[in-house]
């Protein structure tokens, strides 16, 4: 039951042959090796899959493969630039807000389109809680999460 | 792997609408959020797949010219919520909307996979249920209207023939025009989570009386409904706090909620009653109404 794709993944062109079966994370990790991109829950409830598909983020447990055609897609693998962290990426290091990690790749991912859409927003932090809902954490009890997001927005210099 | 046998894709309604016929086992798959959970616990009555997600004829939300709302069924979630037409006219449903899942669902679920999924507690249903929503529904002999209310006939039941297809989902002029509406879910988490019971009120307001009310529950019977006794029995009234206590005591009659794991039987009807008074105060209040 396969088709053939193309679709753009973390700004690289590529042609795929996907099983109408698979799930968008199961082609990103088991074809093209994107291991950031975890398995959780598989039902859309915890975000650990999350990938922007056309900069918007969505659960890719519960996406087709198929769908992505002609699509674009990212994770957090091609977030950096010439070896430098993205500023998400950096905001989140710098607040300490990883903690065993398993939802860090699907929160970096909810939080760059967040920070995307609101650039020069004034947001409270419930506005980025709103924003960050779809993803659970259990260790980090979510504070320095936000603070990180904060950070991201307020941070004008890139 | 999802498990399903057979897969087709549909490009226009009326391809979508052959395959319908062609095998009558399939189910349309959507944005998918509900559908691939169902595969996922391996639900063996999805065996057979017609994909809609891409019929962009399906995708879209215009106001015609006789001011009336027309909403696409494969419009996802975020666009309606996010859409300065739902926004401007019938700001209620993207109050509700808001409410479903989180941003990601948001972005994958369709408003047409809500309703045609049939489930009680779908939180785009009762503010559409309280808007006198049409749906419009094609299949081998044409098109076809009805009103969204009668669209629910039971739990996870709706009034779709095997080879029929929602089309459009529309809300007209004069069921918008003058209404301000409030919508409330009452749920244990703020995100992510399945409504216990959702509320909808919808109404009309001018010099101090209550022109017209429209309730509508979510998981307060085995389908989203409609309070019509209550409504008919304070339409034209001075809005009071005597009113809201009324309106509040009146709604049991309306409603047949169940115990499930969620929640009691007893535990629903208390909510239902809070939720009367606050939402239609609420809704009033939206409309520049004073309750005095």
């Amino acid at each position: 039951m396969n088709r053939m794709i193309t679709c753009t993944v973390n700004g690289k062109k590529k042609e795929l042959s996907v099983d109408v079966r698979q799930s968008l994370l199961e082609v990103l990790r088991e074809q093209l090796g994107l291991l950031s991109v975890k398995q959780g829950c598989a039902v859309g409830e915890c975000g650990a899959c999350t990938v922007l598909l056309d900069d918007v983020p969505i659960d890719a447990c519960l996406y087709l493969a198929v769908w992505a055609d002609g699509r674009s897609i990212r994770s957090v693998e091609g977030e950096n630039r010439n070896d430098k962290l993205s500023r998400v990426q950096q905001a989140f290091v710098d607040e300490g807000a990883v903690q065993c990690g398993i939802c860090t790749p699907g929160f970096v991912m909810a939080a760059t389109s967040f920070v995307e859409k609101h650039k020069h927003q004034k947001v409270s932090r419930y506005d980025i809680r709103l924003g960050l809902a779809g993803n659970l954490c259990r260790c980090t009890g979510y504070e320095t999460i936000v603070t990180a997001v904060q950070k991201s927005l307020d941070d004008d210099d890139q | 792997m999802f498990n399903f046998k057979s897969y087709a894709k549909a490009g226009s309604i009326q391809e979508a609408i052959q395959l319908l016929e062609q095998n009558p086992e399939a189910h349309l798959i959507a944005g998918g959020t509900d559908m691939l959970v169902k595969l996922h616990k391996g639900k063996a009555q999805f065996d057979h797949l017609i994909d809609i997600h891409d019929i962009a004829e399906l995708n879209f939300i215009t106001k015609n010219d006789d001011g009336d709302i027309v909403i696409g069924p494969l419009s996802c979630f975020a666009h309606v919520a996010e859409s300065a037409l739902i926004r401007k006219h019938i700001p209620v449903l993207s109050e509700a909307i808001l409410t479903i899942g989180g941003p990601q669902v948001r972005n994958m679920a369709t408003i047409g996979g809500n309703l045609c999924n049939g489930v009680p507690s779908a939180d785009s249903a009762t503010p559409l249920v309280a808007l006198n929503a049409v749906v419009t529904i094609e299949g081998e002999d044409g098109p076809r209207q009805m009103p969204l209310e009668s669209f629910f006939v039971g739990p996870s039941r709706v009034a779709l023939e095997q080879h029929e297809i929602l089309t459009a989902i529309t809300v007209t002029h004069d069921n918008y025009a003058d209404y301000y509406g409030h919508f409330h879910k009452y749920a244990m988490r703020g995100a992510m989570d399945i409504s216990t019971i959702g509320c909808s009120a919808v109404c009309k307001i001018e010099d101090g009386t209550l022109q017209d009310l429209r309730l509508a529950f979510g998981v307060a019977a085995p389908v989203p409904i409609r309070c019509k006794e209550t409504e008919a029995k304070v339409r034209g009234r001075k809005i009071t706090p005597e009113l809201l206590t009324d309106i509040a005591k009146a709604v049991t009659a309306d409603v047949r909620p169940r115990t499930s794991w969620r929640a009691a039987k007893e535990f629903r009807l208390q909510i239902i009653t809070t939720l009367a008074r606050r939402v239609v105060e609420q809704a009033i209040l939206n409309a520049g109404g004073t309750i005095q």
